[in-house]
Order: C-alpha cells, then structure tokens, then sequence
C-alpha cells in the first residue's frame, strides 16, 4: 500500500509537469489544445529512439521537449495564420502527430530496459550518497515493513518540477507573459496595446506543449518504454489534475494556481491508485474514474458554495424575523 | 500629425447588404487639436475609427501618421502610436488581472516587451501617482483584480491605460455612452484633463450634442460615410445644439433636393 501510494505521488511530481503545460494553454491562453495526446507521444517516443541510438539521456530529454515546443507552435499557426478554430486545430495537429511519431520510433514500442536514462542515472547517483538509508530508516521506525527502493527519483523530480513552476511564475510576470496573460483574457485589448497576439498564442501553444513533450519524455524512461499510444486521454488526464487542484487548493493568484496545478496532479494519482485497489474496479475502468474525478471536481465547489449561500439567507432571514418581534413587542 | 485621404470603405459589397459606410473621407488633423465626432447611428464613426487604428483596412485610400503612411501597418503595430477607449468598459481592460499589470501592459506599449517583470517598485510608484490624479482611490487598490471594478472605474482606468504614453493619436469611440449620468460627467473631465496635460491629438465620438460642444476645438457632423460638416476655432465655441440640427437640416435638404434633381 505504501509502496503503491509512493510510486502514485512519485509519477504525480512527473506528470504535472505536463499539467503546467494544460494549465498553459486552458487557462492562461483559453486555449483548449488537444495537440497534448499526441506531443506527450512526442517527448517520449523521440526521447526514447535518441537513447536507444546512443544520445545522452538529458540531451534527448531535452530534444524531445524541443519537438514538443514545434508541434505546439504548428498548432498555434493552424490557429492564427490559418484561421483554424482552436479545438480542430489542436485535433489535426493530435492524429498528425500520430504518424509523425511512428515515423520517428520506427515500431510501436520503443524499450528502453537495459538502456541508461535519465532515471536510472539518477538512480545510480543517488544510491552513492546514501540519503535513502537514512529516510528509510524513518519510514522503518514509523512502522512500515516495506520501503521504497529509491527516494532519488522522486526528490530530483520534485526539485525539477518546483524550478519549472518558479521559472513559469516569473515568466507569466515579465511584459511577455503579461501580454500572454491578457491574450488569453482580452484579446482586442492588448492587441489594442500593441501585442502581436498571433505570436503570442504561438508560443504559449508552443511552451504548452513543451513541458507536456518534456513530461512524456520523463515518464518514458520511468516507465522504460515509449508507446504509440500513451498519450491516449492525457489532455483529460492534464484537464483533470487542472480542475482538481484548482478546486481543493484555490487560484487566486499565479503562484497559487501552480502549486494547485502540481497538487492536482499528485492527488489524481493518488485517487486513481486508490481507486484501482477497490476490488470491484479493474484498470479498464480508469477512464471512467477519471471522468468521475473530473466531474466532481467541477460539481462540488458549486454545490458547496450553493449550500452556503442558501444558509446565509436563513441566516439572514431568521435574524429578520427576530428583529420584527423585538419591534413588535417594544 | 493625422491625416486621411480618400479613404473609402464598402462593406458587403454587390450584395443586397451592400453598405457604403464610408465614402471618400479626407481629413487633416494638427498636433494637439481635439475633434468631437457626431452623426447618427451607421453614419460610418466607428468605422473611420477602426480605419484609423488599423482594425479595418479601407477599400482605398491612405491614412498618415506623423507623415508616414500607415495603412498598411497591421493594428499591433500601429497602436503603438494609437492610444484607444472603447464604449464598452469591458473591452479595454484584461478583467481577470490586476490593476497594476493592466497599467503595466499599458506601459509596454510603445516599447519592445521584455522578459523582465512587468511590474517593479519604480513603475508601482509611477503607476500610483498616475491613479491619484483620477481621484477615484484607485491608487491603495493596485492588486485588486479589474474584474471587480464598476464601469466607471474601468473607463477611467482605460483612459489612462490609453493615454500615459503619450500616444500620438487618442481615439475616444463613444466612452461615456454606457456609464451613468454622473460617471459620464467625470469621465468626461478626465478626458478634459488628460488631453490638455499631454496635448493629445484627439478623436472622441459621441452622440451627446452639448458633451461635443462643450469638448475639444473641432467638430466633425458625420452622415452616409461623409464628413459634412466640419468646424473648429471660434466658430465652434460659439455653435449651439439649434444650430447643429439646422446645419444638418441645410446641409442634408440641399442633397436630398440634388438626388432628387439626379434622380430625375
Ligand atoms: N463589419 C461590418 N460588416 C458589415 N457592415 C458593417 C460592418 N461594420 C459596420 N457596418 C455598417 O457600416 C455602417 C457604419 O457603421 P459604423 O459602426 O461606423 O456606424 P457608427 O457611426 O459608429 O454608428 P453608431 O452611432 O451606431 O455607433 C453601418 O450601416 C453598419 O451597419
Ligand atoms: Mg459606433
């Protein structure tokens, strides 16, 4: 159970990555970017084939965020040099990708087993400073009978997701990203403010699909493996850690939302973990899950603030009432 | 400063909808000068408006900028010399962030935006003073989201978000139209003050005959896509409401007798 719940909060850290990167293009541009399913396919399929021929694993990391960067960009272009609705563009752009990718991995499945990646460099690195037996050794003292094999990873992908939120933060503070920002906000305003919008969407779209492409790298070599089809239902996966962290952790402000955006990733796996140990569910049942998870997410926060508001006119209305008998008996 | 010449616009054309919103306008406005713009609805205002700042371009026809001809500069880039507001509160403000960085995109207009923080400490005191001079307390409430002010506020802070630069051209499209009667009236002021403070050369529309009156020092009479009628100097300080109609009276009686007589 511990173990299952590390390994949940381990590939969370990984995956909101690629939440920042839906944050990106829903929220901040209001942009819904489906590109996502396909350019997570992107970061990791062509990750995974420069590893495989011998590129080292960070400079392929960084090619495949690289590839995701362009495919976002092309979406963008469709958008606003070619006029293409967001949705269908984002939708075109998605099913290229998925030759595209094809082309790139040469066969549906790319392994990376008994490659050195990014993660099992980490791993080796971390073993030689001998900080997991000091935490494991917590854990044991807590109580636990078995410990996880590594904190490496997920201290590292921690620390690496948290610099990509700052450098994010700051980014979306500088006059760029404030322009980015309102693009997404009031369009004819801040082109009315000299603002190439177009451009702008561009590389939002762009940056979008970067972190996704450098999220789907990252979880390529966890997993040891690259699939043509492991980007199915990642933009409801990203829409979803979006919607949940949003709910339980607040947006009022940039740095807010990030942090809510990470967390939400984190919990949607923790939930889908959980939910997966139930015995009546199987793990064909995790798009449903999801789809649940999502819907609960953007229901309650309206229910609850419904209830709230339907007490405080009681409220107000008992103490109407009261103060009438008060007048009335003076 | 501005200048436009033989700018025709078509809207629709050859088709049943064809609309002729405007027709061969030519207009030359100094540095500084101040023109209140009326006609009546679809005289072509907004239009010759758009032409301007570059969100249309015209059938034919050239529009100068400081002498250099515009009309082929995508609206991003003509606007920064353009400073606009809106008759909608809502369209010139980003409402989902905060006053202060709607005043700091106000501030990139007419400079290369940048990869440095949009807000600092100078520009947070720059951005404070400039509010004070709106007297609406807008200047304790930078981080407040602009989404949560009333329409007054954001017109006032549009205003200033149009004119802090110093653009070289300041276009008004009916900004008081949807405020109420008092609002309208600071609104109005402010507009007073900011132009005379920077010397803007300045276009206002407006559909109130006494606000086009009492405001600027030049008055165009809009009708069909054409200028007709067009005052400034001390003639127009002395134009009443009565005279304006009876103009418009003259002016149009004399062509509607001219198709007649084309009309056979
Ligand atoms: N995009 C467009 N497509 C078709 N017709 C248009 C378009 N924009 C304006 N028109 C037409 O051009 C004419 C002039 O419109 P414009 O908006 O300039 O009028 P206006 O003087 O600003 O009127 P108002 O006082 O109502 O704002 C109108 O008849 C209008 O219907
Ligand atoms: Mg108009």
């Amino acid at each position: 159970m511990l173990i299952a719940l590390f390994g949940a909060v381990e590939s969370g850290v990984i995956y909101a990555i690629m939440a920042l990167g839906v944050y990106l293009s829903f929220r901040v541009l209001d942009f819904p970017d489906l590109t996502v399913d396909g350019s997570f396919v992107t970061g990791a399929g062509i990750s995974a084939i420069l590893i495989v021929n011998g590129t080292s694993p960070v400079i392929a990391t960084l090619i495949g965020a690289l590839a995701g960067f362009i495919a976002g960009c092309l979406t963008g272009l469709l958008h606003t040099a070619g006029k293409i609705n967001a949705l269908l563009a984002g939708i075109l752009m998605m099913i290229a990708l998925y030759s595209i990718n094809l082309r790139f991995m040469g066969q549906p499945t790319v392994s990376l087993l008994n490659e050195s990646t990014l993660i099992s460099q980490i791993q080796s690195a971390w073993a030689s400073t001998g900080i997991d037996t000091g935490l494991n050794a917590v854990l044991q003292a807590l109580g636990a009978d078995r410990v996880p094999t590594t904190w490496g990873i997920f201290i590292v992908m921690t620390v690496l997701t948290v610099v990509i939120k700052f450098l994010l933060d700051y980014f979306l503070k500088t006059e760029i990203g404030l322009a980015i920002r309102a693009t997404g906000d009031n369009q004819k305003m801040i082109r009315s403010l000299s603002a190439n919008t177009n451009f702008l969407i561009i590389v939002g779209i762009g940056l979008s699909n970067a972190l996704v492409a450098l999220s789907g790298a990252l979880v390529g070599q966890l997993g040891g493996f690259a699939n043509l089809n492991m980007g199915i239902g990642m933009i409801v996966i990203g829409l979803a850690s979006v919607i949940i962290g949003e709910a339980l952790f607040g947006k009022k402000t940039i740095t807010r939302v990030t942090l809510a955006v990470i967390l939400g990733a984190i919990v949607y796996r923790i939930v889908v973990t959980l939910a997966l140990r139930v015995d009546f569910l199987e793990s064909s049942d995790l798009k449903l899950i999801t789809a649940v998870l999502v819907i609960a997410a953007l229901v309650t926060p309206k229910v609850l603030q419904a209830r709230r508001e339907k007490k405080r006119r009681l409220a107000k209305r008992a103490a109407l009432v009261e103060q009438k008998e008060r007048e009335a008996s003076a | 400063m501005l200048k436009i010449e033989d700018v025709s616009m078509t809207f629709n054309e050859n088709t049943p909808d064809e609309k002729k919103a405007l027709q061969r306008i030519n207009l030359e406005l100094e540095k500084g000068e101040f023109v209140t713009v009326i006609g009546s609805n679809g005289a072509g205002k907004s239009t010759l408006m758009n032409v301007i700042s570059g969100s249309l371009i015209p059938d034919v026809g050239d529009v100068y900028i400081n002498d250099q001809n515009v009309v082929h500069l995508p609206e991003y880039k003509r606007s920064k010399m353009i400073g606009r507001v809106f008759q909608d509160p809502m369209a010139g403000t980003a409402p989902s962030m905060t006053i202060e960085e709607n005043l700091a995109m106000a501030y990139a207009r007419d400079k290369k935006r940048k990869l440095v923080p949009g807000v600092n400490k100078k520009r947070k005191d720059h951005f404070r003073e400039y509010l004070e001079t709106l007297n609406l307390g807008l200047e304790d409430r930078l981080n407040a989201k602009v989404g949560f002010l009333s329409g007054g506020e954001r017109q006032a802070l549009s205003l200033l978000m149009a004119t802090f630069t110093e653009p070289y051209i300041l276009l008004l499209d009916e900004h008081t139209a949807a405020l109420d009667p008092s609002r309208a009236e600071l609104i109005t002021k402010i507009t007073k003050d900011v132009v005379a403070k920077f010397g803007l050369t300045t276009m206002m529309v407006t559909h109130n005959m006494q606000q086009a009156l009492d405001l600027g020092d030049r008055l165009f009479m809009m009708d069909k896509g054409q200028i007709i009628f067009d005052i400034k100097g001390e003639e127009k300080q002395n134009l009443t409401i009565k005279n304006l109609l009876d103009e418009f009276q003259r002016i149009r009686g004399k062509q509607i007798e001219s198709d007649r007589a084309v009309l056979g």
